[in-house]
C-alpha cells in the first residue's frame, strides 16, 4: 500500500466514529423511561376514570401538539374551554389543568424527554409546580 | 430513463416493507437484521475499497493547481493553492472537504452570437452542494441522541440550535427545510438542464431519489404520522448492546424510513457516494507540488537488468579486436 500508515489512521478515524455508539455505551443503555401517573390528584379519581383530556395513545402521541394549539387558543384567540373528543370540557391551561393531576414532572414530563433528548420550551415561560422530595 | 428506474426502484423498496413488515409480519427481520447486514456491509465495503484504492501508486505528482509555485524567494509562492510543505496541503485540503472549493470556482461557459465564448462564475451548484452536506451532516448528528443514553449535551444544543425558531410542537428544524430544499434542488439541476440531463444515469439519480426518500420519511414520522419515539430509542439501545428488541406499536413509516436507510448504507460502498472517501485521496488535492524541489522515484521501480559498456567489450573483444576497433581494455 502506498502512503498506507496515513491512509490507516483516515480509516480508524472513521470506523471509531461509526461505532462509538457501541464504544461509549454507558451503564444505563437499556434502562428505559418509566413516567409515573400515581400522583395523589391522580389517585384521587375513581379507577375507571383515570383519563387524561383524551385518551392515553392520542395524548402520547399528540400531547404536544395539543399544548401548542391551547397556547395559541388562549393566548391569542381568547378561548378558555376545551372539549373533548367524549364532550367533557377542560379549562385550556398548562399549570392549572395539566400540572394539577401531572405534578411530578421530573417522574412524568422529564422521565421520556430526557430520554430522547428532548427539551419543550414550556418552562421556558410557565413556572413548574414545586415537587416535594 | 434513468429518472424512471431510479424512482421506481425506491417506490419497489418502500413496497418490500409494506410487504414484509404490515404484511408479513417480518418485524425482527426489518427491526434489526436489516439494518446490522446493512450496517456491517457499510463499514467493511469502505474499508475495503479505500485499501484498493490504497495499493493504486501515485507515481508523480499532479499539480493542476490556481497559483505560483515555490521557486526563487523573490518570486510569490502560492501557498494553498500551489503548496510546497505538509501545513499547506493540509490547508488545502480542508477547504476542500469542509468548504467545497473547487466546486467553488465552477464556472458556466456559454457560446453567444458573435460567436463569443463567455465564461461566468456559477455558484448554484455549490449553495445547493453545501446546503445538502452540512444539513446531512446535523441531522445525522441529531439522530445521535438515539444511540446515546444519556444524551450528551452536544447533541442537545445542536438540536436547540437547529429549533431555534420554536415554530410549531414538534418545533420544526431548520435543517428539514433546507434538506428537503436542496435535495429539490440537486434533483431539478439535473433534470432542467440539457446538459446535464444528457450526462445523468440511474446511478445519479437513485441516490437522490433514496435519500430524498428519506428525508420525506423522516418528516412524515416527526411531523405528522407521530410514532413512538421511545420505542424506537429502546429499538436503537437495543442494537448497540446487542440484545434487541423490536417494541411493539411503532408506526410502519419508521420501518419504511429504516429500510431506505439501510439501503442507502448497503448501497454506499458501490456507490458515487464514496466520494465521501475519495474526496481525501485526490492526488490533485493532497500532494504537495515538490516535482522539482524533491527527487521522486517511480514506486514500481525495480532493478532493471542492464547490459554495461564493459560487460559488452568483454563479449566482444576478439572480434573488435580483429576488426581493427579501438578496445578500452587489452
Amino acid at each position: 500500500m502506498y502512503n498506507g500508515g496515513k491512509i490507516v489512521i483516515g480509516l480508524l478515524i472513521f470506523v471509531g466514529l461509526v461505532i462509538s455508539p457501541f464504544l461509549l455505551k454507558g451503564d444505563k443503555a437499556t434502562a428505559k423511561p418509566d413516567p409515573k401517573v400515581d400522583t395523589p390528584e391522580i389517585l384521587k379519581m375513581p379507577v375507571g376514570e383515570r383519563t387524561c383530556v383524551e385518551d392515553k395513545e392520542y395524548m402520547k402521541a399528540e400531547h404536544m401538539k395539543m399544548l401548542n394549539e391551547w397556547r395559541d387558543w388562549v393566548v391569542r384567540d381568547g378561548l378558555n374551554i376545551y372539549t373533548s373528543k367524549a364532550g367533557k370540557e377542560y379549562t385550556m391551561s398548562l399549570q392549572n389543568t395539566c400540572m394539577k393531576c401531572h405534578s411530578n414532572k421530573s417522574k412524568f414530563c422529564d422521565e421520556c424527554h430526557n430520554y430522547v433528548g428532548v427539551k419543550p420550551y414550556c418552562w421556558d415561560c410557565h413556572i413548574a409546580p414545586k415537587e416535594e422530595g | 430513463m434513468g429518472i424512471l428506474f431510479s424512482f421506481f426502484a425506491v417506490v419497489a423498496l418502500i413496497v418490500v416493507v409494506f410487504v414484509g413488515v404490515q404484511g408479513a409480519n417480518l418485524h425482527y427481520l426489518f427491526g434489526v437484521i436489516i439494518p446490522f447486514a446493512a450496517f456491517i456491509t457499510f463499514i467493511v465495503g469502505i474499508v475495503y475499497r479505500v485499501f484498493r484504492w490504497g495499493k493504486v501508486p501515485v507515481p508523480f505528482r499532479i499539480p493542476t493547481t490556481g497559483g505560483q509555485q515555490t521557486s526563487f524567494p523573490w518570486i510569490k509562492a502560492s501557498r494553498i493553492d500551489n503548496p510546497s510543505s505538509a501545513l499547506g496541503v493540509a490547508v488545502r485540503m480542508a477547504l476542500e472537504v469542509l468548504l467545497f472549493r473547487s466546486l467553488f470556482r465552477n464556472m458556466r461557459s456559454e457560446l453567444r452570437d458573435g460567436p463569443k465564448l463567455s465564461y461566468a462564475s456559477s455558484k448554484w451548484l455549490w449553495l445547493g452542494g453545501i446546503a445538502f452536506h452540512y444539513t446531512f451532516l446535523i441531522i445525522l448528528i441529531r439522530h445521535m441522541r438515539l444511540f446515546f443514553e444519556p444524551v450528551p449535551g452536544i447533541i442537545k444544543i445542536a438540536e436547540s440550535l437547529d429549533g431555534f425558531f420554536q415554530v410549531g410542537a414538534p418545533v420544526v428544524y431548520v435543517t428539514d427545510v433546507v434538506f428537503l430544499g436542496a435535495v429539490t434542488f440537486l434533483f431539478l439541476r439535473r433534470v432542467v438542464i440539457p446538459q446535464l440531463r444528457y450526462i445523468s444515469l440511474a446511478a445519479d439519480y437513485f441516490p437522490l431519489f433514496l435519500i430524498g426518500g428519506i428525508g420525506v420519511t423522516g418528516v412524515l414520522m416527526r411531523y405528522f404520522f407521530k410514532t413512538d419515539v421511545v420505542g424506537i430509542k429502546e429499538l436503537t439501545m437495543g442494537w448497540i448492546t446487542f440484545s434487541p428488541v423490536v417494541p411493539q406499536g411503532i408506526h410502519i413509516i419508521f420501518y419504511v424510513h429504516l429500510f431506505l436507510v439501510s439501503s442507502l448504507l448497503a448501497y454506499f460502498p458501490m456507490s458515487k457516494l464514496m466520494h465521501m472517501a475519495g474526496v481525501f485521496l485526490s492526488p490533485t488535492r493532497n500532494l504537495a507540488n515538490t516535482n522539482r524541489a524533491e527527487l521522486h522515484v517511480n514506486p514500481w521501480n525495480y532493478p532493471v537488468k542492464v547490459h554495461t559498456y564493459e560487460e559488452y567489450e568483454d563479449d566482444y573483444r576478439e572480434f573488435m579486436k580483429s576488426a581493427g576497433l579501438p578496445v578500452e581494455k587489452e
